[in-house]
């Protein structure tokens, strides 16, 4: 599954935001075509570690590297960066004032300068792909939460990214809308995408991750096969999160 | 209360004067304080901290200080205010045009002023857009001029309208200090003119004066009453 060099590369980045220290010495490198679940309990920096790959978040010290190149500062550079890195957001951000089909096309349109009407084919297909292409011409708010989770993984897919960042997509899910935004996702990951996915989705980790980052406190502290970690997590913080999620 | 009706063209002129330097101004205003705003906003420290600057220094000062620096300063720096003499402009606003730069001077010291209040009065509506959508945006490669283009401006003019309109609101009102500092002939200069000069009782020409500004201010206001509530039922 991983082949050459891999294509996101943290080593020992450190986070503050003021005297909290989110990010602790963290580091983890995600080959091309891997899929890496984070999990871990609510404050533990996974989140933020998701958003510092795009740079969503700066970092105060260690080093990001992406596909060879490492993250440039705030300018042109970094925004051609981030239209190479896929990003998926809990609470979708669909631009609320412009249709679906419009917010498909405004990265590919406005950021890689393709024609409107190839940018607009393509939005179609990968609407068609994850099921709403009947929904393109109508507004976010008029869609049901997963249609826009969908809606949204369709814009981000439209950039055509190296990889794709999820920030707990299903987190602000109605339960019977979870599943069809997951079905998108294991798809994705079965086509090769390289992802990084922060979730509570403990099914989706077991069969679609090939790694599991357990996170507490900032600190890295598992990295697994999903089927060794759930079966035996070596840290005590993993054994006592996983008897906590796992007994209900 | 005969003045009302045998001087009303003095009434009509004032009116017409002060019209046009509040049209003047709250172009300028509005102009100046988009700028403004944009530096105010922008991920460039040098030039936040100059939009910031410039918020502290007119937003903090009465407008009288700065009439007065308008009125002294420049020409103390050698500047009669030029550069407003815009051919074409001063064909419809005559006072731009003329040799007496009060006008101009006090025009420049309402729009520093007002700009200060319009920069505000925009932050406020770009802080109104969930900042999901200004990420997003990042997320997809748009610069920070195409985010605040097509997604963020779009959506934030509707947050700023309504204190916009109070900010004009206040800019007419304001504009009533201009008699003092030089300009002859606006809507409050004319009680100057027709009490002092002319020897008329103040309380009618004050009736007068304030029914000449209330014309401008009161339909400005219902304007914004009305798409106040519009947004309410979009929402």
């Amino acid at each position: 599954m991983t082949t050459g060099e891999p294509l996101i590369v943290l080593d020992a980045v450190d986070k503050w935001f003021g005297p909290l220290h989110v990010l602790d010495d963290v580091s983890l490198s995600v080959g091309r075509g891997e899929v890496v679940v984070v999990i871990g309990p609510s404050g533990s920096g996974k989140s933020t570690l998701c958003r510092t790959i795009n740079r969503l978040e700066p970092i105060n010290s260690g080093t990001i590297t992406f596909d060879g190149q490492p993250l440039p500062a705030e300018g042109k550079a970094l925004a051609k960066l981030r239209s190479e890195v896929g990003m998926v957001f809990q609470s979708f951000n669909l631009f609320a004032h412009k249709t679906i089909m419009e917010n498909v096309t405004l990265g590919p349109i406005k950021v890689r300068r393709e024609k409107p009407a190839v940018a607009r084919e393509r939005a179609l297909a990968l609407l068609d792909r994850v099921g709403i292409a009947n929904q393109a011409d109508k507004f976010p708010a008029q869609l049901s939460g997963g249609q826009q989770q969908r809606a949204a993984i369709a814009r981000a897919l439209a950039m055509q990214p190296k990889a794709m960042l999820f920030d707990e997509p299903t987190s602000a899910l109605d339960p019977e809308m979870v599943g069809e935004v997951l079905d998108v996702m294991t798809s994705l990951a079965r086509d090769g995408m390289t992802m990084v996915v922060v979730t509570h989705e403990m099914g989706f980790a077991r069969h679609a991750a090939n790694r599991v980052i357990f996170m507490a406190d900032g600190q890295l502290v598992e990295d697994a096969p999903p089927a060794e970690f759930f079966a035996n997590p070596r840290s005590e913080r993993a054994k006592d999160f996983l008897s906590k999620i796992l007994t209900h | 209360m005969s003045v009302l009706i045998d001087r009303f063209d003095v009434f009509a002129g004032g009116f017409w004067l002060t019209l046009q330097i509040c049209v003047l101004a709250a172009l300028g205003a509005l102009i100046l304080g988009a700028v403004v705003a944009v530096l105010r906003i922008s991920p460039v420290p040098p030039l936040r901290a100059v939009g910031t600057g410039y918020v502290n220094v007119f937003r903090n000062m009465p407008l009288t200080v700065v009439m007065f620096f308008a009125a002294f300063g420049l020409p103390a720096l050698g500047s009669n205010a030029d550069f407003l003499r815009i051919p074409g402009l001063d064909v419809v606003f005559s006072r731009l045009g003329t040799d007496l730069p009060y006008f101009r001077f006090a025009l420049i010291a309402l729009v520093l002023y007002t700009a200060a209040f319009v920069c505000e009065a925009l932050r406020s509506g770009v802080n109104a857009v969930p900042p999901g959508q200004a990420e997003a945006a990042r997320s997809l490669g748009l610069t920070f001029g195409q985010n605040l283009r097509y997604v963020v401006l779009p959506q934030s003019w509707k947050a700023s309208i309504v204190p916009l309109g109070s900010v004009i609101i206040a800019m007419i009102k304001n504009s009533a200090l201009v008699g003092f500092f030089g300009v002859v002939g606006d809507l409050s200069q004319t009680a100057d003119q027709l009490t002092s000069a002319e020897g008329y009782a103040f309380v009618p020409v004050a009736i007068g004066i304030s029914i000449g500004y209330l014309i401008m201010t009161v339909p400005l206001g219902a304007f914004l009453d009305r798409i106040e509530k519009r947004q309410a039922v979009a929402r």
